[in-house]
């Protein structure tokens, strides 16, 4: 076993887990954020996007052991005073859900993707979200619920609105952010 | 699925990760961004007993300038690659193509170095890699050692890089200036390359004057298309030279045949698509 301290949606754990323990099954079955789903075994269906130090990962692809010292944004850990992040009342608002399963993931990753780019476009959306797969809505209503959320959102939203700590990023490649 | 258990190290500098890897004995596995390598232990396809994650080592992050070359640290992300402003400015064949390298997620844990390593022959980092004539600097317990490109890429998922080895760093000789461009195809998104075409180009007074051209999954290694490269120098930047140049892609290639493509499909698109690379790179229209 390992010791890890990690802060998950603003709170801290500190927690021995084996080092094989994937992040996101220590996020569901030791710090119970159930919110975030595993739905491949491959990589690549995103179901499981999580934010690790501000940027988008796939929580079955990390292993818990590399998270440590770091913090880590889930959905459930997006609503502000009972009220949805912006990007969550966008998928409400426009439908961009039937089944739901992808919905932690995409929404995660839309909130990276506009962190980046806070008015993309259609083109843009569908390559941000080139890692998440949807196996009911054929995406027309996620694309609408990402631009949706642009309009609503002022510039600067995203990732870096958690305030999370961008120590693991900075003074990492020369080029800057 | 969950990965069989093992022990976890992670070294804070080069040396003590190289330590670690002499003492772990033979069944050990470095850990890089971990993007190939977790799926392949999710899926029990091997089961090392230590992992040894190079995640702690400061050093093996960021790019640096460094004369005639810049030096890409092997722990630098896909994402810091595609961001960084020396790897535009000198290597911009390496950030285009690392942009069309898996997904979003993927490019901000996986490594520019755990790519090369993992020397799948459809990744895409190897061709540039090759075509720039990049030189991949190894450390192990009897010190460093320098390999280029051309001798790095062995057979299948083979490199020159031995079990108790790191690869730490990468250095590409600067290609200022140069047009660039990668030119993949496959059929979806998140889907590796059928065939990739590396094209780097410098003109001068609306001709060529050096071509650099490499291609992706023609073979179990990367393979540099010397044949393109001579027929393109001393020709005008022109849609007509540069497709009767790309004519020699896929000489010397030995493609396979599996489920995407056929051998024969493969040498056909290495032609198209070698020809589209380099009008790219060239700034030729059609
Ligand atoms: C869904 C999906 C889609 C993908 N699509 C593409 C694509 O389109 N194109 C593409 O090129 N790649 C693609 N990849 C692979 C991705 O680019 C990986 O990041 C890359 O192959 C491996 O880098 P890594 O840092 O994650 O290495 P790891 O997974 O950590 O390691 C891979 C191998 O290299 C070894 N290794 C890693 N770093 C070092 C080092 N510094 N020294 C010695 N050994 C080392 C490991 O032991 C292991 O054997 C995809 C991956 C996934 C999951
Ligand atoms: S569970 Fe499918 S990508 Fe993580
Ligand atoms: S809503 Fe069912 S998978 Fe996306």
């Amino acid at each position: 076993m390992t010791r890890i301290t990690v802060t998950v949606d603003g709170v801290k754990y500190t927690d021995e887990v084996e080092p094989r323990t994937l992040l996101v099954h220590y996020l569901r079955e030791q710090v119970g954020k159930t919110g975030t789903v595993v739905g491949c075994d491959t990589s690549n269906c995103g179901a499981c996007t999580v934010h690790l130090d501000g940027q988008s990962v796939k929580s079955c692809s990390v292993f818990a052991v590399q998270a440590d010292g770091s913090e880590v944004t889930t959905i459930e850990g997006l609503a502000r005073d009972g009220r949805l992040h912006p990007v969550q009342q966008a998928f409400h608002d426009n439908h961009a859900l039937q089944c739901g399963f992808c919905t932690p993931g995409m929404i995660m990753q839309a909130i990276d993707l506009l962190g980046d780019n806070p008015n993309p476009d259609d083109e843009q959306v569908r390559h941000g979200l080139e890692g998440n797969l949807c196996r009911c809505t054929g995406y027309q209503n996620i694309v609408k619920a990402v631009r949706d959320a642009a309009g609503k959102m002022s510039p600067g939203a995203g990732p870096a609105a958690e305030q999370v700590s961008s120590q693991a990023r900075s003074g990492v490649s020369g080029g800057g952010q | 699925m969950i990965p069989a258990a093992f022990d976890y190290v992670a070294p804070s500098s080069v040396d003590e990760a190289v330590q670690a890897l002499a003492q772990a004995g033979d069944e050990v596995k470095v850990l890089g961004g971990g993007q190939s390598l977790l799926p392949v232990l999710r899926m029990r396809l091997a089961a090392p007993t230590t992992l040894v994650d190079l995640g702690k080592i400061a050093e093996l992050r960021g790019v640096r300038d460094d004369g005639d070359a810049i030096v890409i640290g092997s722990m630098t992300t896909h994402h810091e690659v595609t961001r960084d402003s020396l790897v535009a400015a000198h290597a911009e064949l390496v950030a285009k193509t690392t942009r069309t390298v898996a997904d979003p997620q993927i490019r901000h844990r996986g490594t520019f170095g755990g790519s090369l390593v993992h020397a799948d022959p459809a990744g895409d980092l190897l061709a540039p890699a090759v075509a720039l004539g990049a030189e991949m600097v190894i450390a192990g317990s009897s010190g460093r050692r320098t390999v280029p490109a051309s001798e790095f890429f062995v057979d299948y998922f083979t490199t020159a890089v031995a079990p108790d080895e790191v690869l730490i760093e990468v250095r590409i000789p600067k290609h200022t200036g140069w047009g660039s461009h990668y030119e993949k195809f496959n059929r979806v998104a998140q889907a590796w390359s059928i065939v990739g075409v590396a094209a780097a180009v410098r003109s001068e007074g609306g001709s060529i004057a050096e071509a650099r051209v490499a291609l992706t999954n023609m073979g179990s290694t990367p393979i540099r298309a010397t044949g393109v490269e001579r027929a393109l120098v001393g020709q005008p930047a022109s849609a007509e030279a540069i497709r009767s140049a790309a004519q020699h892609a896929a000489e010397g290639t030995s493609p396979t045949t599996d489920g995407n493509a056929d051998a024969d499909y493969r040498e056909h698109l290495a032609r198209v698509l070698t020809g589209r690379a380099v009008s790219e790179a060239a700034g030729v229209g059609g």
